[in-house]
């Protein structure tokens, strides 16, 4: 599917075109305020991001091992990665991930999010306790689920053995090495889920509530009925972001199990990572790359389509 | 007040209540438990990862914090961190407004295109776009300096998408109201916009602010000279020094984790505040 088929009205709510029909003047007056509004982020972008990125599209085509001059070399690296089994390995490894990962964080984040907007008693001391582990380091979180999933000595497996449950081997075992990620990462970004939904239910208008509840709508009734739709941008701002990121996923992989055991948690940025830096292979690591653009691309874009059928904009 | 979408449930009586409570709190434990460990671990002299911990230590001691802070220029660490992710976060909340009131109130042909690559930015991995960002910065003379370090921050997808989801929520017909009274855009967006995405500029304020505070690669690759050096770095360059004294990396945890608490507490109340103030709700 290509950008272009993507119609600006397509993203955003309708809206009057405001340059048809207007004299000439005031259509040059309305094209500078919009690039007043849009060059402070457009330069630094450009500059910053699609410059390099155009660079890595180069540097695909090319043998390096960042020492050496570049060897150009057309398509091969794509062709090779295609070829090589290993490549849809590592896809499904970061596919495993996110349909793992998301539904926990998403539901838990709005959970926790309606629990926190009640008049809980000492919610904003809950609300800094959910959010502590967003800001720490995964090098400490990493460390910390390590040891707490330890297979011999770790707390999760010595409260199992209480009930007589022979825990698994976690990370050292792969068939529960990805499990064990998967744990953690929820673990650390659900009161990132949680204080996106939280900002967008501080924005939902209480008199649509109270209208509701006077016309006998009860608490489940006025979730679905009102929060959910009113909550829908929220909700599809956390899924967009939660997908881009949950197919970059590297930082917990690295830190826990660097991919291991036996390459069971092998994602793609850490593929691209050692093929970077341990390999030298930096062309191959950029044609992934690219591969791995296209695919989160295309999963955003049906994403931002499929939007109308379910996003309402107040 | 204005701050609750779901409260009042009359369906849910005093049980429902206590259940919600034991949730809450259970799992709040569950978020809060590693984060004691880290405190226990830094007053815990000598301490051990390979042996299950104790939760009480034998002989506390506030050594590993007084070292860290007098073994290395720890205090200039931290100033060099704030520094950053003081101007990141500020020209980020700058350049996410602006792009957001194009994206949601400027419309012009090409628009969604834009906004498409907009996004893509965020698409591909850092790990890769670090060697040509490298190459491209060397040229402008700007490695190894603050600058060089900030200008990759400045505008970042992730925010505008955010503000763009809350500007499109602020109703039209206050846009239309201020232009019969004769405002122009720069005016709508500074005085009615703005006021009404509080909730929104409170959350980015905390992203943006932690996105810097803990970046770890760009700034490793880019501040070559120790006394540019900024937090996560130098934590890391705490774990396998001579062997790994982990009561000074987690006193480090502890010191880097706490600013970044203090400002989302304090940002929580503001996303509250927001809502009630604007009195267009």
């Amino acid at each position: 599917m290509s950008l272009g088929s993507v119609r600006a009205g397509r993203f955003a709510p309708p809206a009057r075109d405001l340059t048809a029909n207007r004299p000439r003047r005031s259509r040059l007056r309305y094209a500078l305020v919009v690039l007043a509004f849009l060059l402070p982020s457009a330069i630094p972008l450009t500059a910053f991001v699609l410059i390099p990125m155009v660079s890595a599209a180069w540097v695909s085509l090319t043998k390096w091992n960042l020492l050496a001059p570049p060897v150009f070399v057309g398509f091969d690296n794509y062709a090779k990665l295609l070829a090589d089994p290993k490549t849809a390995d590592i896809f499904l490894h970061t596919v495993y991930y996110i349909v793992g990962y998301l539904p926990i964080v998403y539901f838990g984040g709005l959970a926790l999010a309606l629990a926190l907007n009640t008049k809980l008693k000492g919610r904003a001391l809950f609300r800094g306790v959910y959010f502590l582990p967003v800001v720490t380091s995964w090098i400490v979180v990493a460390l910390v689920w390590r040891w707490l999933l330890n297979p011999s000595s770790g707390i999760v497996n010595v409260a199992l053995g209480w009930f007589g449950i022979d825990g698994p081997g976690w990370w050292a075992d792969p068939a529960w090495a990805m499990p064990s990620i998967i744990i953690a990462s929820a673990w650390k970004d659900l009161g990132f889920v949680m204080v996106i939904l939280l900002a967008g239910l501080q924005a939902i208008d209480p008199e649509l509530l109270d209208a509701a509840r006077v016309d006998g709508a009860g608490w489940w009734r006025r979730l679905f009925s009102v929060v959910l739709p009113l909550l829908s941008p929220s909700t599809f701002f956390v899924i967009v972001i939660s997908l881009i990121n949950g197919f970059q996923v590297f930082d917990q992989v690295y830190a826990m199990t660097g991919g291991g055991p036996g390459g069971a948690t092998q994602v793609v940025v850490q593929q691209i990572y050692d093929l970077t830096f341990r390999y030298g292979a930096a062309g191959e690591a950029s044609a992934l790359s690219w591969m791995l653009f296209a695919v989160v691309l295309g999963v955003t874009v049906v994403q931002i389509v499929g939007q109308r059928k379910w996003v309402t904009y107040g | 007040m204005a701050d609750t979408a779901l409260r009042k449930a009359p369906a849910r009586g005093i049980a429902g209540n206590v259940i919600l409570y034991v949730v809450v709190i259970v799992g709040a434990i569950a978020m809060f438990f590693p984060f004691l460990w880290t405190i226990i671990t830094s007053i815990t002299p000598g301490a051990s990862l390979t042996l299950t911990p104790s939760l009480i230590p034998d002989d506390p001691s506030l050594d590993a914090y007084r070292r860290l802070f007098e073994e290395r220029p720890f205090l200039r660490i931290m100033l060099n961190s704030l520094g950053l992710a003081v101007v990141t976060t500020l020209v980020q909340l700058f350049t996410s407004s602006t792009a957001a009131y194009v994206f949601s109130r400027l419309p012009f042909r090409g628009r969604g295109v834009v906004f498409a690559v907009y996004l893509a930015t965020m698409m591909i991995p850092l790990q890769v776009l670090i060697v040509p960002l490298f190459v491209e910065l060397k040229t402008l003379g700007l490695i190894d300096t603050y600058l060089g370090a900030l200008l990759p921050t400045f505008a970042s997808a992730f925010g505008i998408f955010l503000l763009r989801q809350a500007v499109n929520q602020v109703p039209r017909e206050l846009d239309e109201a201020a232009t019969l009274d004769g405002a122009g855009h720069f005016r709508i967006f500074w005085n009615v916009i703005l006021p009404n995405i509080r909730p929104a500029l409170a959350t980015l304020t905390v992203f943006a602010f932690m996105g810097s505070w803990n970046s770890f690669l760009w700034p490793l690759v880019v501040l070559r000279s120790p006394e540019l050096q900024t937090l996560p770095v130098a934590l890391a360059g705490l774990q396998g020094q001579y062997t790994t004294q982990w009561d000074i990396v987690m006193a480090g945890s502890v010191v880097s984790v706490l600013p970044m608490l203090a400002l989302y507490v304090f940002a929580q109340k503001y996303v509250i505040q927001g809502v009630a103030n604007s009195g267009l709700k």
